[in-house]
């Protein structure tokens, strides 16, 4: 895949010496020239680190069990985190929920680098990052969830969602069948990082109660 | 932000070619295709003069586009009804 004008075609999950330098080298210019404090710094690290999977599953889940909950999330999605105490800091882009349902399936990737929910679920896992993920998921989505395990029907369309601006992209997976008698609380762990990227479905009822 | 788009909802664009020499977001795999404007999401500082710490502006209207797979891919492995939407700024799109 032609890489997006940066000089060296780099991949952002690679030669993890030399960036974990560079950023060093940066971090200590910034603070230098004044533009931000180490603690600005350590604030936003901390406060990204501070989310996770489990609270992007939490609000998903709340989803589930309440349509008119839904109904916000999918028409104003940073309205509907606050409602559950989730605010993004003023820096972070702006976030969208997509819904999958029985007929539709998003998946979401940033072809130019990394973007990713991160105000919400945190920092991305390391294959999100990576070149084969990146520049496979847009040519052959249906190969990719193969990779994940998830075989899609035909008639399910795949809409592969390129964040490459100023939106992050949620997935709000679909509810699994058999989970009617489930607890919010029991829902949320069958939300995985995998199916709010859309490379994967939520776990089935049974998985969970086996494993 | 306000904005004052210049393509409607539903309308088809072209994507335009070109490979700056300077920071840019738009993906080579996409330009020159044509697609349909999706959603309009308002306007956005343009990320080329914010990337050299200019102010953005004027800001940059911000569509999600969206393009039959099998568009973009001669050997699609997939049907015909599959997507691929993408946020596209607006100084980056053309009327067809």
């Amino acid at each position: 895949m032609a890489n997006h004008g940066h000089e060296n075609g780099h991949s952002h999950g690679e030669n993890a010496e030399y960036y974990s330098k560079r950023a060093q080298a940066m971090q200590a210019l910034l603070i230098e020239k004044g533009v931000c404090t180490l603690d600005d710094i350590l604030t936003m690290a901390d406060k990204i680190d501070s989310r996770s999977p489990e609270d992007g599953a939490k609000i998903l889940a709340h989803a589930w069990v309440d349509p008119e909950y839904k109904k916000r999330l999918l028409a104003n999605a940073e309205a509907a985190f606050l409602e559950l105490g989730y605010d993004l800091p003023e820096t972070s882009p702006k976030i969208t929920v997509l819904e999958n349902t029985n007929d539709i399936h998003n998946m979401a990737v940033c072809t130019l680098c990394s973007c990713f929910p991160r105000a919400i679920i945190g920092r991305p896992p390391a294959w999100y990052k990576e070149l084969s993920y990146r520049s496979k998921v847009v040519v052959d989505p249906r190969g990719v969830l193969q990779e994940f395990g998830t075989v899609l029907d035909e008639a399910v369309q795949v809409r592969v969602i390129d964040s490459s601006a100023d939106y992050r992209y949620l997935i709000l997976p679909n509810r699994p069948a058999g989970t009617e008698n489930m607890t919010e609380e029991e829902l949320a762990k069958l939300i995985t990082q995998e199916s709010m990227i859309g490379v994967g479905l939520a776990l089935s009822p049974e998985s969970v109660s086996a494993g | 932000m306000a904005s004052n788009e210049k393509y409607q909802l539903g309308e088809l664009v072209r994507i335009r070619v070109g490979v700056p020499p300077t920071h840019f977001r738009t993906p080579e795999y996409i330009q020159g295709k044509q697609g349909k404007i999706a959603t309009l999401w308002g306007a956005f500082p343009n990320p080329e003069s914010l990337a050299y710490g200019g102010d953005g502006l004027p800001a940059q209207p911000l569509y999600q586009v969206e393009f039959p797979q099998t568009d973009l891919w001669q050997d699609y492995k997939g049907p015909a009804s599959d997507m691929l939407l993408i946020d596209i700024y607006e100084n980056w799109l053309e009327k067809i």
